[in-house]
């Protein structure tokens, strides 16, 4: 009943996109607040190389914008089509937080950005600013929102299964909201994406420092990226931890996949720095272990136990019996709705029914499942731990790589300057992939982590699948792929094309409304004289 | 938490069947002349400098018109879940055509004017009439079928939802005539906001176009109706119908037969007012643009598109999505929706935000009010 192959194919498809989109949504987070600091300041000091910046990196972010616009609406359509019964199962509290951040954040972060582009000559100074930073507010809503959904997937709190419509349903939606997983994810996520904006900015800034093109605009553009960058880049790890304290109380068995630990070791346990993870002997080879640290990390104390994957596999074993007995339960509530002996036994034990759910691989009537189909769907709780093991490092490595770069530059900018310093702007220009890798790995972690639940021991992924063709998969799969190809390289060179060109040819602007008194242009934005000869004649160069 | 929520479970759920149905209008009239202006780009707009002005005048505007769709598509998942899970993966292919098309709007707009290149341009003007013309049609196929019924059921024991139609049978001579009837009116809704935006020239042929799209559109409606009221299956309940009663959509029977799409409008003849101020919309819409006169036309053409939504919306209550193939599987508003709390909750949520929406919304239009110009393109380094 199940076609493996299309849940794999759905799995692949959601991946991709999700990691496709997901390489626009960090930069828009991370520059939409450093282009609103930026305008703050043009409007505060009326120098016009800040609102040659503003307009500049402005014009990079509206590129970046309309990618995520675009790949953005992918995600929501597909929870209905690929994952049908994912939607029916928990759409009573997915769709919620779906719901409200497009009326609370994309609503706003839409209708801002036109004005952002197309509102210079028609509003005033503080006008147009006010209107970048609810850009700026908007794009972070929307993270706010995507993470309550995602926190959920997670951690399932706030609500329970409803015998008589088949599905999970909300009971208290405060819970939902204030999931700590959903929390701790959305401030690691957003301080990713600033990170990100920050390095783009480093980087891009770097180019033109090396080239000599622009300095008076990559200058201070570095130092705001530099001190913004350092506060995204000590938040992301700290927050990071949180998110990895949160792991150890509600996802026990992802963190220890991650840590590779196969079984529990006596508190506080060691911290494996390297190892080759083999999924078949349970046991990792050529270990490098540092005595307490993951101890200390995870539980925050030398007495706290971490369990190992072996025994949370003994323990799911123990969930799925309980899963069979809700079955059957649930089974004999469907057939005689006024079974009240059969309730009560569901009552007790569906928080179970996910696990027994995971059986449905194996057989239909899961209530007579064999030993040896309890155990393997008992082993299906463990995900493949190599992957994890070594994208969380990679991810985690360099989130402290970025803390070392962004207090480098940030001691940098506030007291000998860039230029000169060939060598950093160089490691600024190649540390331009970099946030992108974490992120991805980031995701890569959470969500690879999860399987093999679509909703956290509440629904398997193979059953939350829709109902599809293995032909209409493979005909939007390669749809996707092809014009996802397409528009990255478009993507990727007009960035380039318009790095290449610079902000030289930004026009003067005149401001409409009343903010500026109808008067002509104040004095203080001309341009100064020393500012513009340094732009032109770097340009020459 | 049930005892605190002031309203009872029928009373929600019609609320939500009515703000589904407003923000299938926002949609449809706010986004509606984005798609219409896209699909009439390479008729009303010959060169260069006259495309870049059409794609100016929906440029500032469009992508918050689009949340509309984000919205009704994130509501439809929050407040009817089987309607969501039934309709997205039935519709799968349909619906990667939707989204092929809406893929490429956001990047044509954004894309086209950076490369100064003809060839460049042709490429993404050619995009932008797609990302508008699809939409729209595919939009009107869409309610088409839902008229007629899809064939779906639920498994009885998990209600895991089964579509068991092809993307083909989508494309039946119903749904072809009603998708033709969506993209003629939203053709004509954009013509009156380009005849608002513009002058010269695209105005002119705007008015052209947009004239002959809303007579069509007004002939197709008519014929549509008729074919759908006496010779196409309609659906009523049978059963005893419970507006509280379980969000479970297989407890109740459903009767398929010719002409019961018109019971409601039976029921209660005040509800003829909708089909009528439509007809009345296309017409006068189709008469204002002769005259060149935009402004007029674009409030007749923006009452006939809700007025088109609220014709369909009265015939098919309370069904949201009947099914043919097994008639008593039918989503209806009072056993394919969330929870008690969870309407409530968004309820209150969209009570507060949308107001707000809408106001900002209304200030953002206001800004940016009056006639697109190429001086004002020459000037702005952002223009499209």
């Amino acid at each position: 009943m199940f076609d493996p192959t299309v849940v794999e194919l759905s799995r692949l498809q959601f991946a991709l996109t999700a990691m496709y989109h997901f390489l626009f949504v960090p930069l828009t987070l991370g520059l939409s607040f450093l282009i609103a600091i930026m305008e703050s300041v043009y409007v505060m000091t009326g120098r016009e190389v800040w609102r040659k910046m503003t307009l500049f990196w402005g014009t990079l972010f509206g590129i970046n914008f309309a990618m995520g616009v675009a790949t953005g609406i992918v995600m929501e359509f597909q929870f209905g089509m690929n994952w049908a019964y994912y939607s029916h199962y928990v759409g009573d509290i997915f769709g919620a937080p779906l719901a409200i951040e497009g009326l609370m954040a994309f609503f706003l972060e839409a209708t801002f950005i036109g004005l952002f582009f197309f509102g210079w000559n028609r509003l005033s100074r503080v006008q147009h600013l006010v209107v970048t930073w609810l850009v700026a507010l908007g794009a972070n809503f929307s993270a706010l929102w995507i993470l309550v959904a995602n926190g959920w997937m997670q951690n399932p709190v706030g609500a329970v299964f409803n015998p008589d419509t088949m599905r999970m349903e909300i009971t208290d939606f405060v819970a939902v909201l204030f999931n700590p997983v959903a929390q701790a994810k959305f401030v690691h996520t957003v301080s990713a994406g600033y990170v990100t904006g920050a390095m783009f900015v480093m980087s891009i800034s770097a180019w033109y420092l090396l080239r000599g093109r622009h300095a008076e605009l990559a200058r201070r553009s570095m130092a705001v990226a530099a001190s913004f960058g350092l506060a995204a880049s000590l938040s992301v790890v700290v927050l990071g931890d949180e998110s990895g304290y949160a792991a150890t109380e509600h996802q026990k068995m992802k963190l220890a996949a991650i840590e590779a630990m196969w079984h529990t070791e006596p508190a506080p346990a060691d911290f494996t720095a390297f190892g080759l993870p083999d999924q078949r002997s349970q046991h990792n080879r050529f270990e490098v272990k540092i005595p307490w640290l993951m101890g200390l990390i995870a539980t925050r104390s030398l007495n706290g136990e971490i369990p190992g994957i072996l025994e949370l596999v003994e323990r799911a074993e123990h969930r799925i019996r309980g899963g069979q007995l809700a079955y059957a339960a649930l089974q004999r509530v469907k057939a005689d709705p006024g079974d009240a002996q059969a309730r009560a036994v569901f009552e007790r034990h569906w928080a179970d029914l996910g696990h027994g759910l995971l059986l449905k691989r194996y057989r239909e009537d899961i209530g007579n499942a064999t030993e040896e189909e309890i155990a393997q769907a008992a082993l299906d709780t463990v995900p493949r731990v190599a992957p994890l093991f070594w994208t969380f490092r990679v991810m985690a490595g360099l989130g402290f790589y970025f803390i070392a770069f962004f207090a480098f530059a940030f001691w940098l900018a506030s007291t000998r300057g860039f230029e000169g310093r060939r060598w950093f702007l160089k490691l600024a220009l190649w540390s331009l992939p970099l946030p992108w890798i974490a992120i991805e790995c980031g995701w890569f972690v959470a969500e690879y982590g999860r399987q093999p639940w679509a909703v956290e021991g509440v629904l398997p992924t193979f059953y939350a699948a829709s109902h599809l063709a293995l032909r209409d998969i493979l005909i939007t799969l390669t749809g996707f792929v092809a014009l996802y190809t397409v528009l990255a390289v478009i993507d990727v060179r007009l960035m380039l094309a318009t790095v290449r060109k610079g902000p030289k040819d930004i026009p003067m602007l005149r401001f409409g409304g009343s903010g500026d008194g109808g008067g002509g242009q104040p004095a203080h934005e001309r341009p100064t004289a020393p500012v513009m000869p340094v732009e032109s004649g770097g340009d020459a160069g | 938490m049930a005892e605190f929520i002031p309203l009872d479970y029928a009373t929600l759920r019609v609320i939500w069947w009515l703000l589904l149905g407003l923000l299938l209008v926002g949609f449809a009239v706010m986004d509606g002349f984005d798609l219409g202006v896209g699909a009439l780009l390479p008729f009303v707009a010959r060169t260069d400098p006259e495309r870049r002005l059409v794609v100016n005048t929906v440029g500032p505007v469009w992508e918050g018109n689009q949340v509309w769709l984000v919205v009704g598509g994130g509501t439809a998942f929050a407040a009817f879940p089987a309607l969501y899970a039934v309709s997205f993966s039935g519709f799968y292919l349909a619906m990667f055509l939707i989204l092929f098309a809406l893929i490429l709007r956001p990047v044509g707009f954004k894309f086209r004017g950076k490369v100064a290149d003809p060839r460049w341009r042709a490429t993404w003007d050619w995009a932008l009439f797609v990302g508008g013309a699809v939409p729209a049609l595919v939009f009107g196929v869409a309610v088409g079928n839902v008229q007629l019924g899809v064939p779906f059921h639920f498994e009885p024991a998990t209600l895991r939802p089964v579509y068991t139609g092809g993307f083909f049978a989508l494309l039946n001579p119903y749904a072809l005539v009603c998708g033709l009837v969506s993209l003629s009116l939203l053709v004509a809704h954009g013509a009156a906001a380009l005849l608002v935006k513009t002058d010269g020239p695209v105005a002119v042929r705007a008015a052209r176009y947009g004239g002959a799209a809303a007579l069509v559109c007004a002939v197709l409606f008519v014929a549509a109706g008729a074919w759908i009221s006496t010779a196409l299956p309609g659906y009523r309940i049978d059963s005893a119908i419970d507006g509280g009663g379980l969000s479970n959509p297989l407890l109740k029977s459903v009767t398929a037969a010719p002409g019961l799409w018109l019971e409601n409008y039976r029921a209660v003849p005040a509800l003829w007012l909708a089909p009528v101020g439509a007809v009345a919309g296309m017409v006068l819409g189709a008469y204002f643009l002769y005259l060149g006169r935009g402004g007029p036309a674009l409030v007749c053409t923006s009452m006939a598109v809700p007025a088109t939504v609220l014709t369909f919306g009265f015939a098919v209550f309370p069904f949201l999505l009947p099914s043919s193939s097994l008639p008593d599987a039918g989503l209806t508003l009072w056993d394919a929706s969330s929870s008690r709390l969870t309407l409530w909750v968004m309820l209150l949520v969209t009570a507060l935000l949308l107001p707000i929406v809408m106001l900002y919304t209304a200030w953002v239009y206001r800004v940016l009010r009056g006639k697109v110009s190429a001086d004002s393109l020459e000037e702005n380094p952002n223009a499209y």
